[in-house]
């Protein structure tokens, strides 16, 4: 007993002191947002096959945390890519460059278009931003112009030409990335649309912030995990509700779901890619210029990722829910991404 | 009670009577508490049962496949444009996609634009291309000649097939039909005003009248002299419609001879289109169109194609992580329960040690993988989404459990053994190794697999040393990349594509598997080894 204790111990921490030396890597990490990763993980399967590369790992770890990781310095034992499904801020770029990674190439890889869905059993609804912000907003403007709890119970509250039905929206939890879009491309711009907001923005910069990054929280807004299917599901047991997901749920659930006009725009392949569409974020992918060279095959993935037939409009990633950027801004990030051109700090904000 | 409590007009109950009641009153209430425990029994029955008909129904669709046989040529100028034959350089110059696309061509000509190459290609797996690569890889003299093999079917098509995309019916047509052409617009007019009604009305279409058909209606259409033509308008006996598949020929058709077919999801709600469709069941009509198991889902590693995708990489990175879990926890503790249990003195100390080894055990287990980032990434510098850290976060994980349940295998060993051992002279130690152990070895391993089932089903510890990734390729050892079964679940449970959802009820049926087996063998042993005094 005692000599087979001591055996197991020590193969243990024999394996862990090999490990430990064990420091060349040969595989290129990615780390990043959920909201990225079914498209990374599709060219890294793709680069996988046709490069003669080993497979990159893609881990899911968020934005926010994924950019820690990649910020935490330069080395084998830190992650090469992250997935981003916003711009990179100024404050983390500096970080990133107090860690000494100072050369991010960043990747715009196309749009992600933030949908309001629904039910196509249920009725067919339009709406504007700024009757959304109505609905979904904690505090809204009374009828004196001054910040009232969100009174509004049905959508005819809101617009008379709405339905009399209650107001039942399901989305996402503030942990998720979704969840910060739902912020910037729908509230902000719907608060930007009311005037009452309008005058606020203009006397209290903060307030009008506050206004429009604050979600109701009296069970008219319902949070539906990080899981997207989970919504999809749900909004076809309830005609009245409504989901707040990606396109890419949309497309995948056609058959069922059908997404709300904003502002007269529907949300579509087309209108995303040619900016029509409002609710729609650019995807980043970034890389760490320092690592090319010394994690094999780095480069090659950053060329197969911008190549037209992972990223351009017929793409395979465009099979996959992934709205392509225009031509000829498809065109310029292929080239600077090409030549590994790292972004300029001064040109990100916070 | 006195005499004069007794009023005349109410019969005061005698204290038998009282005591009957008192006795129904009990009776009543043990089966009231019996009916509530078995309402509570039946509703748990109820909860698993709906639980699991709801992942085997999801699941079990998923254990089968759909592929297709087709005549293949390979073409030496797509497979090998240097005409060298190497294998090592048709794998990176070689476009193996090209022979696949040419062979569905050849089987439906005439499909030249983009759109239409696109949707033909559609119909099989991306991954046909690398399955053609494989067998050119091992046999280079394939190049050149035509290979007849079967490829699988695109994750759209296989759910076509399996009635998931849209409920379809077939009618006979009960009139004679006469057809215009045998390709692109063709007109048909039936003997009888009459002719078309079963099919309109089958799909919840007015039968009277000019009926349009278009992508938000339900599909009708006609198969006829070999050939399929889709309706865009019917008017009582005349219909007009564009052919998906070529007629052998047109003219008059007897009754009986063909027949429409209704798809009743529209068109615009569907992944597979009319087209496709019609691709698809002619292939199975010439019987090219094979259901097989899915062997695939067991021997391949991840795939963002759910037709390709497998639980390979998750079983054995589950596999190699519980094996440094094991080597690590079993023999610590068992060395520490028994420590504590045998030889620790009773003091503040081991009092201290016991109740936190308790509380260790209620700790959530996030909070363990926290620990194992910082400890065993960041101080140690182990490598990221390795099962070898894994396995250590879930053996810190498990520990306290397994100390647990050794420490109380141990205690029910009857005193009277070891007081045996010691009284003809054996020392403590080997009172406790000879005699002691052995009769609570069932006990401790019982103890162990169930602490082992726990770090089998675990995620949350593994989100944060990496291990919540996703792997291509099959790890081989401790310090490789590599993700594990429930993990697997979690991330293919938030894929968009809809066959993704059927695979990952069909992974937590191979997971629930596994855990009903290492269940049944912690009862297993109980039975056949523990010994009761």
């Amino acid at each position: 007993m005692n000599r087979s204790i001591l055996m197991s111990a020590g193969l243990v921490l024999g394996c862990v002191v090999a490990a430990g030396t064990a420091n060349a890597r040969d595989q290129i990490r990615v780390v990043g947002s959920s909201t990225v990763y079914p498209f990374t993980t599709a060219v890294a399967e793709q680069f996988g096959k046709t490069s003669g590369f080993k497979t990159p790992v893609v881990e899911s770890t968020g934005t926010g945390g994924g950019i820690k990781l990649f910020c935490d310095g330069v080395g084998v034992d830190k992650p090469d890519v992250v997935n981003a499904s916003r711009r990179l801020k100024k404050n983390e770029a500096e970080a990133c460059a107090k860690n000494g990674v100072t050369d991010i190439v960043e990747l715009k890889v196309g749009f992600d278009g933030l949908t309001l869905s629904e039910s196509k059993a249920g009725p067919t609804m339009k709406l504007t931003l700024g009757q959304l912000f109505l609905a979904l907003a904690k505090e809204v403007p009374g009828p004196d112009g001054k910040m009232i709890p969100n009174p509004y119970k049905t959508w005819s509250d809101i617009d008379k030409s709405l339905p009399n039905v209650k107001i039942e929206v399901l989305g996402p939890p503030p942990t998720s990335g979704t969840r910060d879009s739902l912020h910037e491309l729908f509230m902000e711009a719907g608060a930007n649309q009311l005037p009452a907001l309008q005058a606020l923005k203009k006397a209290d910069a903060k307030a009008f912030e506050k206004a429009w990054k604050s979600i109701r929280e009296d069970g008219f807004y319902v949070e539906a995990g990080e899981n997207d299917n989970v919504i999809v599901q749900k909004l076809e047991a309830n005609q009245n509700a409504f989901g707040i997901f990606g396109y890419s749920f949309l497309e995948e659930n056609a058959a069922k779901l059908r997404g709300v006009a904003l502002d007269g725009v529907e949300p579509t392949f087309e209108n995303i890619a040619e900016g029509k569409y409002k609710g729609a974020r650019p995807l980043f992918v970034y890389v760490k210029k320092q690592h090319v060279g010394v994690i094999p095959g780095l480069d090659k993935f950053v060329a197969e990722y911008v190549s037209a037939k992972a990223t351009g409009e017929d793409g395979y990633l465009s099979k996959k829910g992934l709205v392509a950027l225009p031509k000829a801004e498809g065109d310029k990030v292929r080239a600077s991404a090409l030549q590994l051109q790292p972004v300029a700090v001064e040109q990100l904000t916070n | 009670m006195t005499e004069a409590a007794l009023a005349p007009a109410a019969r005061q109950a005698t204290p038998f009577e009282l005591d009957q009641k008192r006795i129904a009153r009990r009776y009543a209430a043990e089966r009231r508490f019996r009916a509530y425990g078995l309402a509570a029994i039946a509703l748990t029955a109820v909860f698993i049962a709906v639980v699991i008909v709801d992942i085997v129904g999801k699941g079990l669709p998923a254990f089968w496949q759909h592929s297709l046989t087709i005549d293949i040529p390979v073409s030496a100028e797509a497979v090998d444009p240097s005409g060298t034959r190497d294998p090592a350089k048709m794998a990176t110059e070689g476009d193996f996609a090209v022979p696949i696309r040419e062979a569905l061509s050849a089987v439906f000509p005439g499909n030249t634009s983009r759109a239409q190459r696109r949707l033909l290609t559609g119909i099989v797996s991306t991954g046909a291309g690398e399955e053609l690569r494989e067998r050119v890889m091992a046999d280079p003299r394939l190049v050149g000649t035509t290979v007849r093999m079967s490829v699988l079917l695109s994750d759209d098509s296989d759910l076509y097939f399996k009635g998931q995309e849209t409920e379809s019916s077939t009618i006979a047509g009960a009139t004679a039909l006469t057809v215009s052409g045998t390709a692109g617009e063709v007109k048909l007019s039936a003997a009888a005003a009459s002719a078309f009604a079963p099919a309109l009305a089958a799909a919840g279409l007015p039968a009277t009248g000019a009926v349009a058909l278009d992508s938000s209606k339900p599909s009708v259409l006609v198969a006829v002299n070999g050939g399929i033509v889709k309706l865009a308008t019917v008017d009582g006996s005349a219909a007009t419609g564009t052919t998906l598949l070529p007629l052998k020929s047109d003219g008059a058709v007897k009754a009986g001879d063909w027949r429409t077919v209704i798809f009743m999801t529209p068109e615009a709600n569907r992944r597979i289109g009319d087209q496709q469709a019609a691709w698809l069941d002619a292939l199975k009509t010439s019987g090219q169109v094979e259901r097989h198991f899915a062997w695939r889902l067991f021997t391949a590693g991840d795939s963002r194609e759910p037709e390709l995708a497998g639980i390979r990489g998750a079983i054995i990175g589950s596999a190699l992580t519980l094996l440094v879990t094991l080597a690590l926890c079993l023999p610590l503790g068992v060395a520490a329960a028994v420590y504590l249990e045998e030889f620790a003195p009773k003091n503040r100390l081991t009092e201290i040690v016991e109740v936190n080894i308790n509380n260790l055990a209620a700790v959530p287990s996030i909070v363990f993988g926290l620990l194992g980032l910082a400890m065993f990434l960041n101080f140690f510098g182990l490598p990221r989404s390795a099962p070898l850290v894994g396995g250590l976060v879930l053996a810190l994980l498990v520990l306290p459990t397994i100390i647990i349940a050794s420490r109380a295998a141990l205690k029910a060993v009857p005193p009277s053994i070891k007081e045996a051992a010691l009284g003809v002279g054996a020392s403590h130690q080997q009172a406790v190794f000879h005699h002691v152990l052995p009769v609570a070895m069932p006990g401790i391993m019982t103890g162990t697999i169930i602490g082992m089932a726990h770090a089998l089903g675990e995620t949350a510890p593994l989100l944060m040393i990496g291990m919540v990734a996703f792997i291509v390729d099959i790890p081989s050892g401790l310090t490789q990349a590599a993700t594990v079964l429930p993990v697997q679940i979690y991330l293919w449970s938030d894929l968009p594509e809809q066959a993704f959802q059927a695979k990952t009820a069909a992974a937590i049926m191979v997971l629930l598997v596994f855990l009903f087996i290492m269940n049944g063998l912690a009862i297993v042993l109980r039975r056949r080894f523990e010994r009761r005094w």
